[in-house]
């Protein structure tokens, strides 16, 4: 029996959502949509629902021609994740969190970016968007439970009390760097079911079971951002809420605030991105900091770029409470970093302090530091 | 789990009687209404006989009846075909017209504006009436066209058509009404009315969707819209949806005959959900109940809910009901009706309408009257921003 057909099968008296239902946060994507799926397979009701996030008509110069796909709440999104509904038999509906989505992502990251950090919009989706106002209206609606396609594990810790967060198994896919965000009541409520899966593994099932979306190819950009060019993105928003971007000219100096050149505007600079030959070294020079107050470009060598201590901000202890003494784990600095051995150290109220083994290249602020202890997520926060 | 259906302002089941008349017309009898031949003949017939239901309906003669392709089109047909041909001139021509129009109109005359011409969009009180002395001072020798709705979608309120009807025979401009919502659930008579144009809606009246027709007084010159063969009079190209007609007429005969029957017995039902509601739910209001309504329309605000959770959380126990205001993609914004009768966005967003059937019976309001207080108490238990009754102990 559908799972639709197990609804409208219930008696009257039991009017109602069945028991057990679990909402399926769909992008219209295979992954989320083999979550449904797996599922459904395992006999439990499902409702999916679909995020209005962004209105692509918003920032009209930066429409191309034809529908924007693979971009969150593009039509053709929404349509593959109705598709893929209609052929399981399951509920679906799309909801509308661009308010939400604006305040908690978009804006932040673009005031990250304009003063010179290097932000990541997709963790306060997660923890601000998805697993907020999202997971409230499935429990709304009567889904006790939200699952997604996320390549990361859940696990609860009998001894320690507590939910714990953990890498895909596949560790290639694993995204756990983007959910160090998330709350025990959060987690407590989710599920991640593609987590013990590989990417393989999952493209088989979305075949066995004839998804429509089994071959849909996968987003790599932002998921607001229609083109990939963000930096397009952030000059055509900021210019709507009335504070454009203006390309100054400015210098470029090292540390010592030794002249060796000119650029064409800070905002076109990411850290950790190499800057052609140094005046008179001949060796390479990398941005090592983006000086938005006095309009200028710091660069330096490559020794310069690495650093061994750095501190980061609104922690959250995930799978542990706060620890009293330093610990020994792995941190990630960014999301394609294998994770470096580091002592951390937690200071109450004011974050955490980390300090590598080795120096690490570009430690960058705006990004987020995620501690492991193996596969266990143990913490993380945001690079000052 | 019983499906209760109270939604008919989006749209209505199809009539037994309906289906009936239109299934020879997918089947045996598929000549197409031009054609010199038997089957065309036949065809002719049967939408000349729908017609002069459609006619009847509204008071007109038949030859003042065009079929479109719903009411949209003869929307945007009335609008254009009265607007367009005086772009370019001086003065400008200009429309007036409410701030509560279906976006079948409002769109139109947004698109007109873009080619030149000038629009008043004339406010409404909090129960969604027009002033009418606001709209008779907005009226400028320039004035080519007054559309007004007869029933509002969202709130059911209607408007004195013939008192604006008298205000524009008075002063000698075309008075439009889009009747989409209000043919079939109230009389419409357009000599009454001293209308010029009408638009109405087949899948409103328990016909089938994707047929409508436009009433153009006879004398009035209208632009038209498509070009092609010389159907409807050379008015409307394109060959007839003869099935569909068919369904439209059969309809508005149906209609005709039980309107008043209907009325009484559904206005009985939409007041006991309504008062039942407002009984039993905390902190509601009903919007536009003040005014005359269609009978059976409830457009309700519940304070510190989404009412898009709320139509997901009744669906889901299966009661379909509507936020009044969607697009395909979700991307919702607050009802531009709500907003014109004063509400707030917040409390625009936590509204939804009840519209209730010929079919809906009172076990249905009764269910309804269960079903409703429950899920907004369970949206309400998990909301951010209502705020949490005084309790002694958890």
């Amino acid at each position: 029996m559908s799972a639709r057909e197990k609804l409208d099968s219930l008696p009257a008296s039991a009017a109602g959502p069945p028991a057990g239902l679990v909402a399926v946060a769909m992008s219209g994507g295979v992954d989320s949509s083999t979550v449904a799926a797996l599922l459904l397979q395992r006999g439990r009701p499902v409702v999916g629902l679909t995020m209005q996030l962004w209105n692509q008509r918003r920032l009209p110069q930066l429409q191309g021609d034809g529908p924007a796909q693979h971009r969150c709440c593009s039509l053709d999104d929404v349509y593959d994740a109705k598709r893929v509904a209609q052929h399981l038999h399951f509920p679906h509906y799309v909801v509308n969190f661009e308010e939400q989505f604006e305040e908690q992502v978009v804006r932040p990251f673009v005031e990250q970016y304009l003063s010179g950090r290097t932000p990541i919009a997709c963790t306060n989706c997660n923890t601000d968007v998805k697993f907020e106002p999202l997971l409230r209206m499935a429990r709304q609606i009567g889904a006790e439970r939200l699952a997604t396609g996320h390549y990361a594990r859940i696990r609860y810790d009998a001894a320690s009390g507590r939910q714990q967060l953990l890498r895909a198994r596949d560790d290639s896919k694993d995204q756990s760097y983007f959910l160090w965000g998330l709350t025990q009541e959060q987690l407590s409520r989710s599920e991640f079911p593609l987590g013990e899966l590989s990417k393989e593994e999952v493209r088989a099932l979305a075949r066995r079971v004839n998804l429509p979306v089994a071959e849909k190819p996968e987003s790599m950009e932002l998921c607001f951002v229609p083109n990939g060019n963000y930096v397009q993105f952030i000059h055509a928003y900021a210019s709507e809420i009335g504070r454009p971007v203006e390309d100054r000219e400015g210098d470029i100096v090292t540390r010592d605030d030794q002249v060796i050149g000119r650029h064409k505007g800070v905002h076109h600079y990411t850290i950790g991105q190499r800057k052609g030959l140094g005046y008179g070294t001949g060796k390479p020079v990398y941005v090592l900091a983006l000086d938005t107050e006095n309009n200028r470009v710091i660069v330096g060598e490559d020794e310069e770029l690495r650093a061994v201590e750095f501190e980061i901000e609104k922690v959250n202890w995930v799978s542990v409470v706060e620890p009293s003494r330093p610990l020994r784990a792995r941190v990630k600095i960014r999301h394609q970093h294998s994770p470096a051995a580091a002592l951390v150290e937690a200071r109450p109220g004011a974050g955490a302090r980390i300090r590598f083994d080795e120096p690490q290249r570009a430690i960058t602020p705006g990004q987020a530091a995620v501690i492991y202890d193996g596969e266990v997520v143990v913490a993380g926060g945001w690079i000052k | 789990m019983p499906r209760i259906y109270l939604d008919h302002n989006a749209t209505t089941p199809l009539e037994q009687a309906v289906l009936e008349a239109m299934l020879p017309y997918l089947s045996s009898e598929f000549g197409n209404a031009s054609s010199i031949h038997g089957y065309g003949q036949r065809a002719r017939a049967a939408v000349e006989t729908a017609r002069e239901q459609v006619a009847a309906l509204v008071n007109a003669r038949p030859q003042e009846i065009v079929f479109t392709s719903g009411g949209t089109e003869s929307d945007n047909q009335a609008i254009f075909g009265i607007v367009e041909p005086l772009l370019g001139g001086t003065p400008r021509p200009h429309i007036v017209t409410t701030s509560i129009e279906h976006e079948a109109v409002l769109n139109t005359c947004q698109a007109l504006e873009k080619l030149g011409a000038t629009v008043t969009y004339v406010p409404v009180s909090r129960q969604g009436r027009v002033d009418l002395e606001a709209l008779r001072r907005e009226i400028r020798p320039e004035t080519a066209l007054i559309t007004v709705m007869h029933a509002n979608n969202e709130l059911g309120t209607v408007q004195a058509l013939e008192e604006i009807g008298r205000i524009a025979a008075e002063r000698d401009i075309c008075f439009h009404s889009d009747a989409v919502q209000s043919a079939g659930k109230i009389p419409v008579d357009v000599q009454a009315g001293e209308l010029d144009l009408l638009s109405i809606s087949a899948h409103k009246l328990y016909g089938p969707k994707g047929v409508g027709a436009i009433y153009i007084r006879s004398g009035t010159r209208l632009r038209r819209l498509l070009y092609g063969g010389h159907h409807q009079r050379g008015f409307r190209p394109g060959t007839e949806n003869v099935a569909g007609i068919v369904g439209l007429g059969r309809a508005a005969e149906i209609a005709q005959r039980s309107l008043e029957g209907d009325a009484a017995r559904i206005s009985g039902l939409r007041d006991n959900l309504e008062q039942g509601l407002l009984a039993r739910v905390p902190d509601c209001r009903a919007n536009g109940a003040g005014a005359p309504r269609t009978p059976n329309t409830s457009n309700f605000t519940f304070s510190g809910i989404e009412g898009e959770a709320l139509v997901i959380a009744l669906d889901l126990k299966g009661l379909a009901c509507s936020t009044g205001a969607a697009c395909s993609s979700g991307a919702v914004e607050p009802s531009h009706v709500l907003t014109a009768i004063g509400l707030p966005a917040s409390e625009a967003r936590g509204s939804i309408r009840f519209s209730l059937g010929r079919h809906t019976t009172a076990e249905e309001t009764d269910a309804a009257l269960q079903i409703v207080p429950a899920a907004v108490a369970q949206l309400r238990k998990l909301s951010p921003t209502y705020p949490r009754p005084a309790s002694a102990h958890h």
